[in-house]
């Protein structure tokens, strides 16, 4: 079934899941769905008809955008989803990184921790011990080991846990946009450690959204868009067709969002202020804006907005899905430089979760701003774009 | 599941770690730690030899009657504590699942071991009971470690079964919570067997057809006196007196093949 230098094969691969209509986890539910004749639950395709094949040393990119089956795909490559029909062979061991510090207990102490996600790896205690100061160095907490994990900050845990995991020396790894998290000069360790394997030639497949660290990284990509494999081939051709594809989807969700309906907006606090954090609404020509958003959903983690002139006209909109920004917690702050003419302007903003439609929070009306004209700074028409006089005394 | 792969390499690793774990996280928080492991019985103990011994005068017709007692609890309590951890198991490690690929049965194997760790943690107790009750050392206690290994495949066929249908029924755990009461008072633990027989043989055989009840009747008869009256005693029968044997082993291959059948959709139900 393997070529010779094959060593991920899958084949027709289906894969769909059943969802419940409603909480169906319990007997009685089933037995009503029962007497009604009607069944408990929806049957969701995830993976039609799926087949590529990775060779030894090859990196290997799975894109596509959320919800349309890379995860499930990692996860069946992976061994932790069987298929509905088809097959997989992999050929060689195989180290899946679907999260860091997979296992990790909040209550166990930073060491203790390492032996635990270590033997989830199929590390034993002696290994570990032999592997345990360089573990420490390389994640810099030498001294934090001690402690309870949960006095770690979110970034120590991470650190952490990709010091034990790039220890797994198996045939072919597996990730899954395990970069991007971390600050910068974390980020930076892990494209050391990507580049560092690649050279060695082990065979590594990185499943994500963000089709730069394709472009970057791989060989060889697939694009994945609603369960089929939709591109393949060199990272430059699929980067194409997976921009086509968001531009499309973009322009979709623009009419949608104006058939939102107001929702309840109790829960969601924005205000402008300077740059400095000071609350102020009204600014000249081209100062800077801050723009603060907070909300209590925990299912919200995309914002968007847009600044609007009284009169109607959307002067720019941009969302952080669409330039792959990930928030972290329930509120974020946005910058905007007001190169635009003076007048009376507001930001409509669009709070939603993983996907274009999933928990919308639609603000039609959001805080509005003044713009002053002034004195150095007299522009005729809607924007102050940079330009200069040239050939002049 | 290969038999030769159930303790590969990998897996009596992952099971070391996760049984470390559960064992370092048991009592996080109380003062007393590992004290209540042996505390929890012994205060138990109290209660019910107060009650029953004392106020009720139940089992002046047995020698040693508080150890009698305390080994009936202990057995009790691991099976309770067993059981319990077996079906949560799977459900509480479900993030794990979700994220890994390694045999689930490892997961209910480690929640039961630290049962058994517990278990044996209690043993202590026992035997100072033993030693300071004058009870007098015999060759059968050498069998008493065998009755724990039926117990213990007992409580791991029972821990399959509900791990996996508690993953689909959450309904499971209070079922089980009912058995659990019901099932107390049907196992001879505060009351000696004779006195359901001085009312009906035929009561005093069936409720020992129990695997639960024929083991801790069997230990006690090892480890305690050899008066206590077991299954092959008051069955005379050595076909019927196989039948809690037989419930064991059967229910075993049934559990586990249960548990194979449903442990694939695991990582999607959990």
């Amino acid at each position: 079934m393997l070529g010779s230098e094959e060593v991920i094969v899958v084949k027709d691969l289906f894969k769909s899941f059943k969802l419940p209509h409603e909480q169906s986890t319990g007997i009685k539910q089933n037995v009503v769905n029962f007497l009604r004749r009607k069944k408990g639950y929806e049957n969701q395709e995830v993976l039609r008809d799926v087949s590529f094949s990775i060779n030894k040393g090859e990196f290997f990119g799975i894109v596509g955008r959320n919800g349309s089956g890379k995860s499930t795909l990692l996860k069946l490559l992976a061994g932790i989803y069987n298929p509905n029909k088809g097959s997989i062979s992999i050929n060689g061991s195989l180290t899946p990184f679907i999260e860091l510090g997979v296992g990790f207990n909040p209550e166990l102490t930073g060491r203790e921790n390492v032996y635990l996600n270590g033997a989830l790896l199929g590390f034993s205690r002696t290994e570990m011990n032999d592997m345990y100061d360089s573990i420490v160095e390389f994640a810099e907490l030498e001294r934090f080991m001690d402690q309870k994990l949960r006095n770690y900050s979110s970034g120590m845990q991470v650190r952490l846990a990709f010091s034990i995991a790039i220890k797994a020396e198996s045939d072919i790894l597996i990730l899954d946009e395990v970069l991007a998290v971390g600050d910068a000069e974390f980020q930076q360790k892990c494209s050391d450690y990507f580049e560092k394997q690649k050279a060695k030639g082990q065979t590594i497949v990185l499943v994500t959204h963000d089709m730069a660290s394709v472009q970057k990284y791989c060989t060889r990509a697939i694009m994945i868009e609603d369960g089929s494999i939709i591109a393949s081939g060199n990272p430059e051709t699929v980067a194409f067709e997976y921009t086509k594809a968001n531009q499309i989807k973009i322009e979709n969700n623009l009419s949608a969002q104006q058939a939102q309906t107001p929702p309840d907006l109790h829960d969601i606090k924005t205000y402008t202020t300077d740059t400095t954090g000071k609350r102020l609404s009204s600014f000249d020509v081209g100062d800077s804006v801050l723009l603060h958003m907070e909300w209590k959903n925990e299912a919200i983690c995309n914002a968007g907005a847009a600044l609007i002139k009284q009169s109607g006209e959307g002067m720019f909109a941009t969302n952080t899905l669409i330039e792959n920004v990930s928030i972290t917690g329930k509120s974020c702050d946005y910058r905007l430089s007001l190169d635009v003419a003076p007048g009376k302007y507001f930001f409509k903003i669009r709070l939603f979760g993983k996907t274009e439609n999933d928990n919308v929070t639609l603000i039609e009306e959001g805080p509005s701003i003044l713009i002053r004209a002034s004195k150095n700074n007299k522009v005729d028409g809607l924007v102050s774009l940079d330009h200069k006089w040239l050939k002049i005394k | 599941m290969k038999l030769s792969n159930i303790f590969s390499r990998r897996n009596r690793i992952l099971l070391r770690e996760l049984v470390i774990t559960d064992f370092k996280l048991r009592y996080q928080g109380s003062a007393l730690g590992y004290i209540w492991s042996l505390l929890k019985p012994l205060m138990l103990f109290a209660i019910l030899y107060v009650v029953f011994v004392i106020f009720l005068k139940i089992g002046s017709d047995v020698p040693h009657y508080p150890v009698y007692l305390l080994l009936g609890i202990v057995l009790w309590g691991f099976f309770v504590e067993a059981t319990n951890q077996g079906m949560q198991a799977i459900v509480s490690r479900g993030d794990l699942i979700r994220k890994i690929n390694f045999p689930k049965y490892i997961i209910i194997i480690s929640g039961t071991i630290s049962a058994l760790i517990n278990l044996f943690l209690n043993f202590i107790v026992i035997f100072i009971f033993i030693l300071i009750n004058g009870v007098s050392l015999r060759p059968e206690m050498l069998l008493f470690p065998l009755n724990i290994l039926e117990l213990y495949i007992f409580v791991l066929a029972i821990a399959f079964f509900l791990g996996a249908a508690y993953v689909k029924y959450r309904d499971v755990a209070y079922i089980w919570e009912v058995v659990l009461q019901g099932a107390f008072y049907a196992v001879p633990i505060i009351y000696p067997i004779s006195m359901v027989l001085v009312h009906s043989k035929l009561a005093a055989q069936l409720l020992l057809l129990n695997p639960v009840a024929q083991v801790v009747q069997d230990a006690r008869y090892n480890l305690v006196t050899d008066q206590t009256i077991t299954a092959s005693k008051l069955i005379g029968n050595p076909f019927i007196f196989a039948i809690p044997y037989i419930i064991v082993a059967v229910s075993i291959i049934i559990a586990g093949l249960y548990f194979k059948r449903n442990s694939k959709y695991f990582a999607e139900k959990v």
